[in-house]
C-alpha cells in the first residue's frame, strides 16, 4: 500500500489552529494568575469548543475530497536539523486523526462544561482549567503530528498534564501517590517509545510517518519486530495494558469523576491510536501481531476478573476500562478489518463509559460520597434518571443488541475467531469468555447499586436525584450509548478505509453472534440470581481465585518483588560504595532539618583519602582497559 | 644553534583571553585603590565590561581560523563557539556572584581568614560586605577556561587547566555561612584536583615520549604510524583522559562533585556547573577529535563504559539525596554522561550536538542554582529537601519556575532538555553508539524520578513550620533566572538557529 499524504491546501492549512487555540488559552490561564479567576473557566470552555467547531469544519472539508486524496499534511517549520537528523514541526490531518480530533474536542468540551458546574466552589478552578486546556492541546498534538517525534511531544505533554490533573487536589495524599505511580509506569512506556523513535532514525533515517511506513518493507523482520515491541511497550504504558496496567485504576480512583473521565475517554486511547497509526509496522510482522493480540486478550481477562472482585464503584469501572481497552488492543492486533472495529469500539466506549462514570458520580453525590457498592441497594426508587441512564450504559457495555456495545464488541470477537489455526480459537475463546465475565461483573455492579434491599450503613442517608446540570449530560450520553454503535458500525468503518485500506470480506457468522449473546445473557443472569438479594456488608472469606482477584492478581506484589526491590538493593549498594550517601538515606532523615555545620563536618571528615583511592582504582581500570584492548587481551 | 625566533602571534585572535586576564589584573589593582564602599559596584561593572568586550572581539573575529603562537593555540569554529558560550554563561554567573540584596553583604565571606565560630566570624556573617576579590578570581578563571578550549598542545592545555582551577579552589572556600563545609570542599577539590592534574601531566609525558611533541596534530600524525610503542600511546591517552574526565565529573572521577557543589557558595556552584562543564568538555572534544581521532575504535568502548557508568551513577544516587545542592550535583554528573554520549559519536553531529547541549544545560543549571540561592532562612540557604516541602503554596511563581527547570532536566519536550538530549542521542545513533543511546534513554527515565520527587514535595506536601520564606530576588538574580528560563524555553521550541550555529562551527583545525 502507498503511504503518501497530500499537502494541506485551502481551509485545511489552518489545522495548526486546533492545537494552538487550547495551548494559547492554557498559557493565558496559567500566566495571568488570579487576574483571570473571574472569567478563566469560560475562556477554557470556549477554547476547546472552538477547536471542536474547527475540527468539525476540517472534518467535513476532508470528507469532500476524493477518497484517495483524503489527507492534509502541513509542515510548519524545521524543528531539529542536525546532519542526517531532520525533524519537521509538521501536522497531518487524515481520517484517523480526524476521528480522534472530534472525540477529544467533543468529549473535552462536554467535560469542560460539566466541570464549570462541578468546580463552581473550588478556588483553584482557573488553574484546573489551565491544566485541562494543556491536556487537550497535548492530546491534539499527539494525534495530529505527522511524525513520531511530534507524537512523542504530545505523548509527554499528555503525561505531564495528566500528572498535574491527577495531583490537582493536593490535599489528598492518595491522589499524590496515584500521580507518582502513573508517572513512573508511564516513564517505562515512554522509554520504549523513545528508543523506538531512535531505532527508526538508525534504520529508516526519518520519523515521518510517510517515510517510516514506506521504509518498513526494506527492513529485516527482526528490526520490525523490535521496533513494534518497543512501540507496544509505549502503548501499553499509556493505555494501561499488561504489564503496565497497575497505574490506571489508581489514577482513576483519583480526585473526581471529572479527571477520571479525562483519562477514560481520551488519554488511554493514545495507545490504541499509536498502534492503529503504526499499522504498516504491525501488519508487517506476524509475531508482532500475535504479541499485541496476546497482550489484549490477557489484559481483557485480567480486567474482568479483577473487576468482578472489587467493591468500590469507581474501581470496578476503572478495571472495566482496562478490560475494554484490552478488546481494542485485541482488535488492532488482529489487523485488517479489525483496525476499524477497534476504533469504533473506542468511540462507542467513550460514550458508555462516560455515561457510567458520570452516573457513578451522581450516585456518590446522592449517597454522601459512599463508594462501596455493598452499601448501596434499591437506588432505583430514589434516582430514576440515574438508574435509567446507567442501565443503558450497562446494557451497552455487556453487548445486548441493539445497544452500541453489541455492534462494536461482537465483531471483534468474531474477528478473533476468524484468525487462522488454533490461535483463532484461543483468542476468540478468550474474548468470548471476557464477554461473559463482563456481563457478570457489570450486572453485579448494577444490581448491587440500584436493586435489592437498601443496605445504607450511615445514618441519615437520604438518597436523592442529582440536579439537572448533572443529569442532562447523563441523558445525552445515554442516547449515545444506545445508538452510537449502530450508527458508527458502517459509516466510520467506511470513513477509515483510506487509512487502513479496503477491508477484506468479513465472514458473517451467525453462530458466533448467537453464542456471544448467549454467554452474555448467562453471565448477566448468573450475577442477577446471585446478587438479587444484596450481599454481606463485609468481604466474605473467599477461595483462591477471588482472593487473588482482590489483590489485583498479585501484579502489584510482582512489580514490587521484581522491579522495586532490586532497584532498592541496587541503590543501597551504590550508596554504600559512594560512602557518603548514607547522609542522604538514614542520617538525613533522622536528623531531619538542619544544616548544622557540625554534623556535616563530622560526616565529611576523612573521606579525601577514600575519594583518592576510588579515583586511583578508576584510573587503573581505565588505563588497564586501554592497554588490555591494545595488547589484545580483550579483543 | 640557530637564533631564537619569536613565533608569529595573532593578537586579534587571542584578544578575548588577553582582555579577561587584563581585566583580572585591573581588578586586583581596584582592590588596592578603590575605597571599600564602592568596590563591589566597580568590580562587578569592570568584570561585566571585560566579558562584554571579550565577547565583542570574539564576535568580530568569529571567522578567524588560525593556529597561532607556534601551534599552542588554535582558533577555529569550536573554539569560537565554546569561548562564546563560556563568556555568556560567565556573564550570567557574574550576575549571581554580584547579587548583594538577597543576603546582606552577598554570598561571600567578609574575611576569609577569621576563625570559624569566633566572635569575628559571627560578626562577619551578620552582614559585613563580602570579599570583592571574587571578581578578579572569576575573571582569571574565565580567562583560563577560554584558553583551555583553545589550547592546541597539551602543555598549554595543562597551564590553562591550572589557571582556571586555582581560582576555583579559592572561590569554593569563600562561602559566608557554613564556612567549615566550604573550606573543606575547597581543600578536597584542591587535593583531588591536583591529584588529577598529576595524572594529566604524566599522560603528557608519555605522549611526548610516544610522539616526540605535545601538539595535538603531532600526536595525530604519530598515531597513524603503528611502528611506535603502543604502550606509550594508550598509557598516555588513558592518563590524559583521566585528567579531563575529572574536570568533566565523569564516573568514577565524579566523586568530588557532590561535596564541592554542596560546600561552595551557590553562585560559584552555578559557575562551575555551567562554565567549567563547557571548558572541560571543550577540551575533551578537542583532544579526542583532533589528536586521537585515528584510534577511535580503541577508546570508544572504554569511554563508552565510562559514560554508561556515569549516567547510571548520577541517576541512581540522585534518588537518595536529601540536599538540594547534592541532588543537582548528581544531576550534573548524569548530564555529563549524556554529554559524553554526544562526544563519543565522533562525527560532526556529535561535536555540534554536544556544544548545543552544553549551552542548553548551562542556562538551565544557572536558573536552578539561582533559585537555590533564594530559598533561605535566617541561617542562610535552606538546602535540605525537607525544607522545600510545600514551598509551592507559599511562592507558586518560584516553585512553578523551578518545576519547569526540573522538567527540562528530565527531558520533557518543548524544553531545551529534550532537544539537547535528542540531538546528542541522534548523533550517537548515527555514530554507531546505539547501545549508549538505549542506556541514556533508560537512565533519563530513571533520573526523572528524583526531579519528580522534588516537584511533589514542593506542591503536594504541607508546608511545615520550618518551611523558609522565599527571598525576593534582586535585579541581578532575577536577570539570571529570567535568562535561564527564557533560553530553556526558546531552545526547546525553536532550537534550529542555535543548532545551525553549532553546525557551522563544527570543524576543528589541526
Amino acid at each position: 500500500m502507498e503511504h503518501t499524504y497530500a499537502p494541506a491546501t485551502g481551509v485545511l492549512s489552518g489545522i495548526w489552529l486546533l492545537v494552538a487555540i487550547p495551548l494559547a488559552s492554557a498559557a493565558i490561564l496559567l500566566l495571568l494568575g488570579r487576574r483571570a479567576d473571574k472569567w478563566g473557566h469560560w475562556l477554557g470552555v470556549l477554547a476547546v469548543a472552538a477547536s471542536f467547531v474547527l475540527g468539525l469544519i476540517f472534518f467535513i472539508k476532508l470528507g469532500g475530497l476524493p477518497a484517495d486524496k483524503r489527507s492534509a499534511e502541513l509542515s510548519l517549520f524545521d524543528f531539529i536539523d542536525v546532519g542526517r537528523l531532520k525533524v519537521d514541526f509538521g501536522l497531518l490531518f487524515d481520517p484517523l486523526s480526524g476521528v480522534f480530533v472530534l472525540l477529544i474536542t467533543g468529549v473535552g468540551s462536554l467535560i469542560h462544561l460539566y466541570a464549570v458546574g462541578y468546580m463552581a466552589h473550588d478556588e483553584g478552578r482557573r488553574r484546573f482549567f489551565g491544566y485541562f486546556n494543556l491536556f487537550v492541546a497535548a492530546m491534539l498534538l499527539l494525534v495530529l503530528g505527522n511524525n513520531y517525534v511530534m507524537l512523542y511531544f504530545g505523548w509527554e505533554g499528555v503525561g505531564v498534564a495528566s500528572y498535574l490533573l491527577i495531583s490537582f487536589w493536593y490535599t489528598r495524599p492518595s491522589a499524590a501517590t496515584a500521580g507518582k505511580k502513573a508517572f513512573l509506569m508511564n516513564r517505562v512506556g515512554d522509554a520504549g517509545l523513545a528508543i523506538a523513535v531512535f531505532l527508526m532514525f538508525t534504520t529508516v533515517g526519518s520519523t515521518r510517518y510517510a517515510d517510516v511506513f514506506g521504509g518498513v518493507a526494506s527492513l529485516s523482520a527482526t528490526t520490525v519486530l523490535i521496533m513494534g515491541l518497543l512501540l507496544l511497550l509505549g502503548a501499553a504504558g499509556k493505555s494501561g495494558q499488561f504489564p503496565l496496567q497497575a497505574w490506571l485504576p489508581d489514577a482513576m480512583e483519583g480526585p473526581t469523576p471529572v479527571s477520571a473521565l479525562i483519562h477514560a475517554a481520551t488519554m488511554v486511547t493514545a495507545g490504541v491510536y499509536l498502534i492503529a497509526r503504526s499499522h504498516p509496522i504491525f501488519s508487517a510482522n506476524e509475531t508482532l501481531q500475535l504479541v499485541v493480540v496476546g497482550v489484549g486478550a490477557l489484559t481483557l481477562l485480567m480486567g474482568c476478573v479483577i473487576g468482578a472482585a472489587k467493591d468500590d464503584i469507581k474501581r470496578v469501572l476503572a478495571w472495566s476500562t482496562v478490560s475494554q481497552i484490552g478488546y481494542m488492543f485485541l482488535g488492532v492486533g488482529l489487523g485488517g478489518a479489525a483496525y476499524a472495529l477497534a476504533i469504533i469500539h473506542l468511540l462507542a466506549h467513550g460514550f458508555f463509559k462516560a455515561n457510567m462514570f458520570l452516573g457513578a458520580g451522581s450516585v456518590m453525590h446522592g449517597m454522601h460520597d459512599q463508594v462501596d457498592i455493598r452499601r448501596f441497594g434499591g437506588l432505583r426508587k430514589h434516582m430514576r434518571t440515574t438508574w435509567l441512564t446507567f442501565m443503558t450504559g450497562w446494557l451497552a457495555i455487556i453487548g445486548i443488541p441493539p445497544l452500541s456495545g453489541f455492534f462494536t464488541k461482537e465483531p471483534i470477537i468474531a474477528a478473533a475467531f476468524d484468525r487462522e489455526g488454533w490461535t483463532g480459537w484461543l483468542f476468540g475463546g478468550a474474548a468470548m469468555l471476557g464477554a461473559g465475565l463482563t456481563a457478570f461483573y457489570m450486572t453485579r455492579l448494577f444490581v448491587l447499586t440500584f436493586h435489592g434491599p437498601e443496605r445504607y450503613t450511615e445514618e441519615n442517608t437520604h438518597p436523592h436525584e442529582s440536579p439537572a446540570i448533572m443529569t442532562i449530560p447523563l441523558v445525552l450520553l445515554a442516547l449515545g450509548s444506545v445508538v452510537a454503535g449502530w450508527v458508527m458500525s458502517t459509516t466510520v468503518v467506511d470513513w477509515l478505509n483510506p487509512v487502513f485500506g479496503e477491508a477484506p470480506e468479513h465472514h458473517e457468522s451467525l453462530w458466533i453472534t448467537l453464542l456471544s449473546i448467549l454467554v452474555t445473557v448467562a453471565g448477566a443472569g448468573l450475577a442477577w440470581a446471585l446478587f438479587r438479594n444484596g450481599t454481606a456488608l463485609a468481604p466474605e472469606p473467599a477461595g483462591f481465585v477471588v482472593t487473588a482477584a482482590r489483590r489485583n492478581l498479585y501484579t502489584d506484589a510482582f512489580n514490587e518483588a521484581v522491579f522495586e526491590r532490586p532497584g532498592v538493593y541496587l541503590t543501597r549498594a551504590l550508596v554504600y560504595l559512594d560512602g557518603k550517601g548514607i547522609d542522604g538515606l538514614v542520617n538525613g532523615l533522622a536528623a531531619g532539618v538542619g544544616g548544622g555545620s557540625g554534623r556535616l563536618r563530622r560526616l565529611q571528615t576523612g573521606f579525601v583519602r577514600s575519594y583518592a583511592l576510588s579515583m586511583l582504582t578508576g584510573a587503573m581500570l581505565v588505563v588497564g582497559a586501554f592497554l588490555a584492548i591494545q595488547l589484545g587481551w580483550l579483543a | 644553534m640557530g637564533e631564537l625566533k619569536l613565533p608569529p602571534i595573532d593578537y586579534g585572535a587571542l584578544a578575548p583571553m588577553l582582555i579577561l586576564f587584563g581585566v583580572a589584573c585591573l581588578g586586583v589593582l581596584v582592590e588596592v585603590f578603590v575605597p571599600r564602599r564602592s568596590r563591589n559596584a566597580v568590580q562587578l561593572v569592570l568584570a561585566l565590561l571585560g566579558v562584554a568586550a571579550a565577547l565583542t572581539v570574539l564576535v568580530i573575529n568569529r571567522n578567524t581560523r588560525i593556529v597561532t603562537i607556534g601551534g599552542a593555540v588554535a582558533i577555529d569554529g569550536p573554539t569560537v563557539f565554546l569561548q562564546g558560550s563560556i563568556l555568556v554563561l560567565g556573564a550570567v554567573s557574574l550576575f549571581l556572584i554580584g547579587e548583594r540584596s538577597v543576603e546582606a553583604g552577598g554570598a561571600f565571606v567578609a574575611q576569609a581568614a577569621v576563625l570559624v565560630g569566633s566572635d569575628k566570624d559571627s560578626r562577619q556573617s551578620a552582614g559585613q560586605p563580602g570579599l570583592t576579590e571574587v571578581y578578579p578570581l572569576a575573571a582569571f578563571a574565565l580567562g583560563g577556561m577560554l584558553l583551555f578550549v583553545a589550547a592546541n598542545d597539551l602543555l598549554t592545555m595543562f597551564v590553562a587547566l591550572e589557571v582556571f582551577s586555582l581560582p576555583l579552589y579559592l572561590l569554593c572556600a569563600l562561602a559566608r555561612r557554613r564556612r567549615l563545609l566550604s573550606q573543606e570542599a575547597a581543600l578536597k577539590y584542591f587535593l583531588l584536583g591536583s591529584y588529577a592534574s598529576a595524572f594529566f601531566l604524566f599522560g603528557i609525558a608519555l605522549l611526548y615520549g610516544y610522539a616526540g611533541g605535545v601538539q595535538l596534530s603531532v600526536i595525530h600524525q604519530a598515531a597513524a604510524n603503528p611502528q611506535r610503542s603502543q604502550l606509550l600511546l594508550y598509557g598516555g591517552l588513558g592518563l590524559v583522559a583521566i585528567g579531563l574526565l575529572f574536570k568533566s565529573a565523569l564516573a568514577p572521577f565524579h566523586i568530588w562533585t557532590p561535596d564541592v557543589y554542596q560546600g561552595a557558595p551557590t553562585p560559584i556552584t552555578a559557575f562551575m556547573a555551567a562554565c567549567t562543564k563547557v571548558a572541560a568538555f571543550g577540551a575533551l572534544l578537542r583532544v579526542l577529535y583532533v589528536a586521537f581521532e585515528g584510534v577511535r575504535w580503541d577508546f570508544q568502548p572504554v569511554l563508552g563504559t565510562v559514560a554508561a557508568l556515569t549516567m547510571l551513577v548520577g541517576a541512581i544516587l540522585a534518588v537518595t539525596q536529601t540536599d538540594m545542592k547534592r541532588l543537582l550535583a548528581y544531576s550534573s554528573v548524569a548530564n555529563a554522561g549524556y554529554l559524553m554520549v554526544g562526544v563519543l559519536a565522533l562525527n560532526p553531529d556529535g561535536l555540534s550536538s554536544t556544544m548545543f547541549y552544553l549551552v542548553a544545560y548551562g542556562f538551565s543549571v544557572l536558573a536552578a542554582f539561582a533559585i537555590v540561592t533564594l530559598v533561605r532562612d535566617s541561617d542562610g540557604e535552606a538546602t535540605h529537601l525537607s525544607r522545600w516541602a510545600g514551598i509551592g503554596r507559599k511562592s507558586p511563581l518560584l516553585a512553578g519556575v523551578f518545576t519547569f527547570i526540573l522538567l527540562a532536566f528530565a527531558g520533557i519536550p518543548l524544553t531545551s532538555g529534550f532537544t539537547a538530549k535528542f540531538a546528542v542521542f541522534g548523533a550517537a545513533v548515527a555514530g554507531g553508539q546505539t547501545w549508549l543511546v538505549i542506556f541514556g534513554v533508560v537512565t533519563s527515565m530513571l533520573i526523572a524520578f528524583p526531579y519528580l520527587r522534588v516537584v511533589v514535595l514542593m506542591w503536594l506536601s504541607e508546608p511545615g513550620e520550618t518551611t523558609p520564606a522565599v527571598s525576593i530576588p534582586g535585579f541581578l538574580t532575577s536577570a539570571a533566572l529570567g535568562l535561564g528560563v527564557i533560553v530553556t524555553v526558546a531552545l526547546g521550541v525553536v532550537p534550529a538557529p542555535l543548532i545551525d550555529l553549532t553546525r557551522e562551527a563544527s570543524q576543528f583545525v589541526r
